[in-house]
């Protein structure tokens, strides 16, 4: 009988053109995201060179990061939409790449896009120049961002080179407690195991927890893998996945359908499979999150307590924790519910889906948001937006004082000009609360959207919990 | 690419750990990336003050370290964001080498793509190395050596480092990446044939209108 082999190997192994040497092979690409931020750039680099797309049909491309989310908005609506999504397009479409402009019902962040018009398949390995293409691995694809230098390869060859990382499982299991999402199951996570854990590791999520996920919690998930240091994030695929891409506009039909979910259905890690790492996480210790600091994996439960840097040991997390509490504002020994806020971002490749508009609607529905506070719906694609708005969900937002606006990147990044001011503390479903990542001196606070939502109503950070319990006792 | 074998020069001790991409470089300047003047933002939550004017307490605005070539820094360092420009930056500084215990994966792959090179050490060889490092207001000499995979220090002592040889030839040699790969087109050329009977819906897609 052969090795049990973990799916990671089993993905790998599937795109090996050639192996370079030891551990570094020759891969081959079967998915290619582009966006506005770096794409034109990366195609004119490739046009100055001399060389062409080897296979535009195996790309797509979209604006996201550089777009303007205000309704109404046109690629002038933001300093550098035109120049960025403008050279985008032009570029793509020279080349032969599918794009999905600003007036295209697929627009949307690349992440988001990918798996909902079933562009991002299992089995497939998929790059993009952007972090957190780990996303995709949602699906059990192999999937990782790549540099702008390596976009220009994938562009010209079809190909990556690439290092076999290690191995590593994280196993949740057991079920989610009330107001617990996807997002506090990864902070929970980050959180515990430190902003470097991943490094050099591709992470396969498993558990009953991880199972029992829709596919976009598990996105979710797989998103914030590079938030510890892995590139690469998977779930092997399931019935979930399966009936989550069904009839999808870019995924097989027919008989290749049926064809593809006989090898898909082989696509999970053996039982005996050995990895480097293992980590066992019990789905009972995790609270809902929010982070206090500069990094992901500064976060707590929303019942706990700002460190104080004197409550660690060692000198270099002691000054790490003086200088976070000085960026936030914040003083150590001090709970964080009951923090004030100045704004709220739900949205984003993190939680712009349907499910996490859902979840926010939820908690906003009857409800007004905070007079001192400006709150931001930006669904994560035109196909999220569309829906939404088929649910009413628009309706329950706007009603209830949020801003529902165009899809795209936005605040989560800030480079349409959308930023947060100096000083201003936001609440954001995203990824990053590094320094300055929302604008200049912006103090910013992960967490799902059903907290985000619910810090949005108080007007201050708080458990999400205690809403729902008001809401089930009416 | 340019080519990297022998490096001498001042050494830049930067003990702070965790230093992501979007210090490096802020994503308001992105828009305008540019390899040849991305330096000038380059660590500037850091290095300039509120008023735009330089912080003199940081490391590369000291007399002494303004030319540094190496920078030894905590670890973790370029974690986060993907964005290339954090390398453009630090080689428009004039850094070509940088030391720390561990990297983000992406910009320690970004590096060798810019002839910059990273190097692993352990925790308590940075902690020696930031030590001599600050000293003597950076006027003393490191050296690094990509042939022979050696850093020598100002006192005289030599340390090995870690480089597979594929990276290695990379910097001696200055060669391309791109270059290299579009010699194996044949392989690939093969891989789809055989591909595409395996696994035909990836190369048929279907259409989105
Ligand atoms: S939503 Fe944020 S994290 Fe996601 S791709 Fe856009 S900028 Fe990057």
């Amino acid at each position: 009988m052969s090795q049990p082999t973990t799916l990671f190997h089993k993905l790998w192994q599937a795109h090996v053109v050639r192996s370079l040497g030891e551990d570094l092979d020759l891969l081959h690409v079967d998915r290619h995201l582009i966006h506005d931020l770096s794409g034109a750039r990366a195609l004119t680099d490739l046009q100055e060179r001399g060389l062409a797309v080897r296979n535009p049909e195996l790309c797509i491309a979209t604006p996201d990061h550089s777009i303007s989310s205000q309704p109404g908005r046109t690629l002038a609506s933001s300093p550098f939409g035109e120049r960025l999504g403008g050279g985008l397009r032009k570029m793509a479409e020279a080349a032969g790449i599918p794009f999905f402009g600003l007036d295209h019902p697929n627009q949307g962040i690349v992440h988001v896009v990918g798996p909902e018009t079933g562009f991002t398949l299992p089995g497939s390995l998929l790059v993009c120049g952007d972090s957190h293409t780990s996303t995709h691995g949602a699906l059990g694809a192999l999937a990782w961002g790549i540099g702008s230098s390596e976009v220009v390869h994938v562009l010209a060859t079809q190909t990556v080179r690439q290092r076999r990382p290690q191995t590593m499982r994280i196993t949740v299991d057991g079920e989610l407690g009330q107001g617990v999402e996807a997002k506090d199951v990864i902070l929970h996570i980050i959180g515990a195991l430190g902003v470097a854990a991943g490094t050099g590791h591709a992470v396969e999520y498993a558990g009953t927890t991880i199972a029992a996920l829709d596919l976009e919690g598990r996105m979710t998930i797989c998103n914030l893998s590079i938030e510890f240091g892995a590139r690469m994030g998977m779930i092997a695929p399931d019935e979930t996945t399966f009936a989550y891409l069904k009839d999808r506009p870019l995924a097989p039909k027919g008989g290749a359908w049926d064809q593809a979910l006989a090898q898909w259905r082989g696509l999970r890690s053996d039982e005996g499979a050995v990895f480097d790492r293992e980590v066992r996480i019990d789905a009972a210790d995790i609270a809902p999150q929010i982070t206090w600091g500069t990094s992901p994996g500064q976060t707590l439960a929303i019942t706990g307590t700002i460190p104080a840097p004197d409550s660690f040991v060692e000198a270099e997390q002691r000054n790490n924790t003086e200088l976070a509490l000085e960026y936030m504002g914040l003083s150590g020994g001090q709970p964080i519910a009951g923090t004030k806020v100045d704004r709220v971002f739900i949205g984003s490749c993190t939680n712009g889906r349907l499910p996490d508009l859902r979840r926010a609607a939820a908690v906003a529905q009857g409800r007004t948001v905070a007079s001192h506070v400006t709150a931001w719906i930006v669904p994560g694609s035109a196909q999220v937006k569309v829906a939404a708005e088929a649910e009413g969900l628009d309706k329950i937002f706007l009603d209830a004082g949020f801003e529902w606006r165009e899809p795209g990147c936005a605040q989560c990044v800030a480079t349409n000009g959308e930023t947060v001011a100096p000083g201003e503390r936001c609440v954001s479903t995203s990824n990053r609360n590094f320094v300055g990542r929302q604008g200049p001196k912006a103090r910013t606070h992960l967490a799902g959207p059903a907290m985000a939502a619910a810090a949005a109503i108080a007007g201050e950070i708080t458990d999400v919990r205690n809403l729902t319990a008001v809401a089930e006792d009416k | 690419m340019e080519k990297l074998q022998l490096l001498q020069g001042v050494a830049a001790p930067l003990p702070r750990a965790n230093i992501d991409t979007d210090i490096i470089t802020p994503a308001k300047r992105l828009l305008d990336a540019n390899r040849e003047t991305m330096h000038q933002h380059t660590f500037e939550p850091l290095r300039f003050l509120a008023d735009g004017d330089e912080n003199p307490d940081f490391i590369l605005n000291k007399p002494g370290y303004r030319d540094a070539v190496i920078l030894i820094t905590g670890r973790n360092f370029g974690c986060g964001s993907s964005r290339e420009t954090a390398v453009w930056g630090l080689r428009g500084l004039g850094i070509r080498c940088v030391i720390a215990e561990s990297f983000g994966d992406i910009f320690f792959n970004n590096c060798f793509q810019n002839s910059l090179l990273p190097i692993r050490l352990p925790g308590e060889t940075i902690a020696e190395l930031l030590a001599e490092a600050g000293n003597d207001q950076g006027n003393m000499q490191f050296q690094v050596d990509v042939a022979n995979c050696t850093l020598t220090t100002p006192s005289g002592r030599t340390i090995t480092f870690d480089l597979t040889p594929d990276r290695q030839t990379a910097l001696l040699e200055g060669l391309d990446e791109v270059g290299q790969t579009l010699q194996e087109d044949a392989a690939t050329a093969a891989f789809q044939a055989r591909d595409r009977k395996a696994r035909p819906w990836i190369y048929d897609l279907g259409t989105v209108d």
